[in-house]
């Protein structure tokens, strides 16, 4: 038996490796790709400053939702309802807001907190009764749909304070005065991340070498970070040349970092990625795996909540419509970004790498104006074209 | 003595793996022919090519069969020439009945309709001939493993066969229902019927086959003659291992101590059937380096004992009480056992042991994560250390800690399994068929690591089905049966037979 771990080692290591590295920046490259060829053929509008602003603030609900359906979907469930629910919770803070005039702070709490209700309506059936999450959800995506269009009668509630909006809308403020439409407190920012992100990789890198694995060769490490450094204040330095940072965009970058840290870094992430991959063992183990589904579909709750609260401040309204289909594009971007239908498998940045896939061609589509129907036929191609790709690379791995 | 069968300088190569060199085997018509050797001596390799799984073109040398020879390309031509493998993981549908399962592929029907009638018929038949009694309307997932043998059997009669290939038939089966099953393969020889019968158990292999070939490495080592005298068992390990193995089990001095682990009046009833009381006031116990074996025959109730106490993780409605160092100790979840000193290591490493698309590290370190993190998040450097700590001292042969666990060999699996409970710092260790699926090698490495646990002072219970690792690696053997503990012996003076006859006895006077 032990022999034929010896053998593989000795395959050449640079195909090995160039191997390894398509299945870890698969889908990175191919968002690239997609980038670029929209880039390309929209004449240059797709990474206009203002198209580009536009993107971050379209999609930054999907990204939310997609962080805490990675979660559902690494225990092995699905949560169908949260476009729903997040048009649920739309709804309620209109009618808070608008029709009661609730201070907008306090109704933006009551809404998450009802989001973690509805959350953990749906995962005690799951966790605790065992019924499959496919038809809880199915059910509350109906119940939470039909709740929508109940309390707002059928009609739009609107408009929100200018408060409220700029949660959506608003962009960070500038500190120092912005010279020739520069923002520098942006681009300062953006440095800043990029920055910090290369010096986590170095550290992790070395702290590997330290451990005697074998790392990837120092040029290409080298070339990945400056590339990731580049990339980073390209956009920053886009985004600044417009109004700054969108706020939402500081609240979604702020969301991926935490559930990147704690799926990775923590013991809760740890124990739900082990109740996925093997929910006895795990329990044996004494990890309490009720618990942990049940926590990671109210945690998908307050982030639907939260997905609703900017949707609805983007649009300046509920409407009963509200939500339609968001659960499609969520579950395609965890899928296109690596996560396995069978549970235990996903990361963080896969699922917003595939969000960021379907935001640019939705975008880009648009741009070209592609009509919505052949764009659902290119959308759902290219989700079972990633999925298919993602399954061939780790059968030959 | 004519030649079913002659497979000649077979060799296979996998990605760079040579997993059969020069193989030469030959079957006689109406003979029974053992294949032994260790896991990955290559011996489920070379079924596949004979059925033609691996397909002709893809080995080298030759297979002729009645005298010609034939180049299959899949397992259907191979079957054409009533040459039918059953695997070792049984494949029927379990909420299908067995009469559709034995005639799944091919009923008898006119015109794409099925004659249920002739199904029906036939099956009774078949059943008849390999002795089972129940109903072809019965759903599989409704009859025992053994049962189900039979029926796979069954199935392979359902075709022409000339040489039945079984692969590690009676690995999952008790006592009883393999000795049925290898009575099964006498009476088949008689009409005619070859078998070639993959097994670990050398016992039952000496009882049936007219001749026995070794493979070791991917090699034919030597092939036996038992018709005139029967081969020993050593021999047999001699040849599979290539090393001497005065002592299957390692040597060692018990120093016992006082009492660990003790339970009284520990009872459980099953998890469905709340009138049904599947354990029966144990009393147990269990002293600071001791091995105690649990002896008994499968359904005895041992699983289910040792799971009950570790955190209820089976049956309801559970009494008793457990006591660790003189105190009662709670174990009413798993966490709390684990916290108690109770460590529990499954009989089943893949189903409920490991993390298998996992590596070694996040295996090793699962039951106890909160010592390799401060404030709930996880020190890398430290995590690393414990792994790679446990990898050395276990001696788990990985690339790295890295490894997915999935992709070790049994034994090693099994290393990193006992690793993860080690990790704990268990006072008291269940561990339940601990080499079940692994290699004479790997065994004797677990049996060192056992006695080492115990040497360190911790109390160890060992639930197994083999008798003879029981009697070799333990210092006391308790008998279960039918949810209770019958019998007690101190292993030096116990012989199978004893054990045997305590567990008919306590069935002749079972209510």
């Amino acid at each position: 038996m032990s022999d034929k771990t010896v053998t593989l080692k000795e395959a050449p290591r640079l195909a090995g490796f160039l191997k390894s590295m398509l299945r870890d920046y698969g889908m990175l490259i191919s968002l690239f790709a997609i980038m670029a060829f929209f880039e390309v053929v929209t004449d240059g509008t797709l990474l206009r400053p203002l198209n580009l602003t536009n993107l971050v603030l379209q999609n930054s609900y999907v990204v939310m939702m997609a962080l805490g359906m990675l979660l559902v979907i690494v225990t092995g469930n699905i949560d169908l309802s949260v476009g729903s629910v997040s048009g649920f919770i739309g709804a309620v803070a209109a009618v808070l807001i608008v029709k009661f005039g609730v201070h907008y702070v306090l109704a933006a709490l009551v809404c998450l907190v009802l989001g973690a209700a509805i959350g953990a309506a749906q995962g005690y059936w799951v966790a605790y009764f065992k019924i499959p999450s496919f038809i809880v959800t199915l059910a509350g995506m109906l119940v939470f749909k039909g709740l929508a269009l109940a309390i707002l009668g059928g009609q739009s509630v609107g408009p929100f304070p200018v408060e409220f909006q700029r949660l959506s809308s608003g962009f960070i403020p500038e500190l120092i005065s912005n010279a020739d439409g520069i923002y520098p407190t942006s681009l300062a920012i953006g440095a800043a991340l990029a920055l910090a992100l290369v010096w986590q990789n170095a550290r992790s890198r070395a702290q590997q070498q330290s451990y005697g694995i074998e790392t990837e060769p120092n040029g290409f490490f080298l070339a990945k970070n400056f590339l990731l450094f580049a990339v980073i204040v390209y956009f920053a330095y886009l985004l600044a040349s417009y109004r700054g940072l969108p706020n939402v965009l500081v609240i979604m970058t702020a969301l991926v970092a935490l559930y990147a840290f704690v799926t990775t870094r923590t013991i809760l992430g740890r124990q739900i990625y082990a109740v996925g991959g093997n929910a006895k063992a795990a329990k044996l183990s004494g990890i309490k795996a009720e618990r942990l589904t049940f926590l990671t579909f109210v945690n998908m709750g307050v982030l639907a909540a939260l997905a609703g609260l900017v949707f609805a401040a983007r649009l300046n309204t509920a409407t009963p419509k509200a939500g339609l289909g968001f659960e499609l594009d969520v579950i395609a971007a965890c899928f296109i970004g690596g996560a396995s239908a069978y549970g235990g498998v996903g990361r963080v940045s896969g699922a917003v790498i595939g969000a960021m896939i379907m935001g640019v061609m939705n975008n880009g589509m648009s741009i070209l104006g592609i009509g919505i129907d052949y764009q659902q036929v290119i959308k759902g191609l290219v989700l079972l074209g990633a999925v298919c790709l993602d399954v061939y690379n780790q059968r030959r791995s | 003595m004519n030649a079913l069968l002659e497979m000649r300088g077979i060799s296979k190569y996998f990605t760079g793996v040579k997993a059969l060199t020069e193989v030469s085997f030959t079957v006689a018509e109406g003979e029974i022919h053992a294949l032994v050797g260790e896991n990955g001596a290559g011996k489920s390799t070379l079924v596949k090519v004979l059925s033609g799984v691996y397909p002709h073109g893809s080995y080298e040398g030759s297979i002729v069969f009645d005298g010609e020879e034939r180049r299959f390309r899949d397992i259907n031509d191979s079957e054409a020439f009533g040459i039918i493998i059953i695997h070792q993981e049984l494949a029927l549908i379990p909420l299908m009945s067995i009469a559709e399962n034995i005639f799944l592929a091919n009923p008898p029907a006119h015109f794409g309709v099925i004659d249920r009638g002739a199904v029906h018929r036939r099956t009774l038949e078949l059943l008849a001939t390999v002795g089972l009694d129940e109903s072809p309307d019965t759903l599989i997932t409704d009859i025992g493993v053994g049962k189900q043998q039979l029926v796979e059997i069954a199935k392979a009669l359902s075709k022409r066969v000339r040489l039945l290939i079984l692969d590690e038939p009676t690995a999952s089966l008790p006592e009883k229902d393999s000795a049925a099953l290898l009575s099964l393969l006498l009476e088949f020889k008689a009409r005619g019927i070859a078998s070639i019968l993959i097994a670990h158990k050398l016992s039952e292999v000496a009882r049936v086959a007219d001749r026995i070939t070794v493979l070791r490495d991917g090699r034919t080592v030597d092939t036996m003659d038992c018709r005139g005298k029967p081969v020993e068992e050593d021999r047999i390990i001699r040849k599979m291992v290539d090393r001497d193995l005065e002592h299957r089990y390692p040597r060692r001095t018990p120093k016992i101590d006082g009492t660990v682990f003790r339970v009284s009046g520990w009872s459980a009833y099953h998890p469905l059937h709340s009138d049904r009381q599947v354990i029966k006031g144990i009393d147990f116990e269990v002293r600071r380096g001791e091995i105690v074996g649990i002896a008994g025959l499968m359904g005895a109730g041992r699983t289910e004992f040792a799971m009950s106490l570790f955190g209820r993780s089976w049956g309801q409605k559970i009494s008793g009480r457990a006591e660790i160092d003189g105190r009662e100790v709670d174990v009413s979840t798993v966490q709390r056992a684990i916290d108690a000193g109770l460590a529990y290591v499954t009989e089943d490493r893949k189903q409920f042991g490991l993390l298998l698309a996992e590596d070694v590290r996040k295996n090793v370190t699962l039951a106890n994560l909160s010592a390799v993190a401060s404030a709930n998040v996880l020190d890398d450097a430290r995590e690393f250390q414990v792994a790679s700590d446990y990898r050395r001292r276990m001696r788990i042969r990985s690339h790295s800690v890295y490894q997915e666990t999935g992709t070790l060999s049994g034994g090693n699996q099994q290393k990193v399994v006992l690793s993860k409970w080690l990790f704990t710092d268990p006072k008291v260790l269940f561990l339940d068929e601990p080499t079940r699926g692994i290699d004479v090698g790997a065994k004797y490495e677990i049996y060192c690591i056992i006695n080492e646990l115990a040497d360190a002072g911790r109390g160890v219970v060992v639930i197994s089905s083999e008798l003879p690792e029981l009697l070799g690696i333990c210092d006391r053997i308790c008998v279960m049966n039918n949810g209770g503990i019958v019998g007690e012996f101190p292993a030096a003076k116990a012989t199978q037979e004893m054990i045997m006859r305590t567990i008919m006895r306590s069935g002749e006077t079972a209510p």
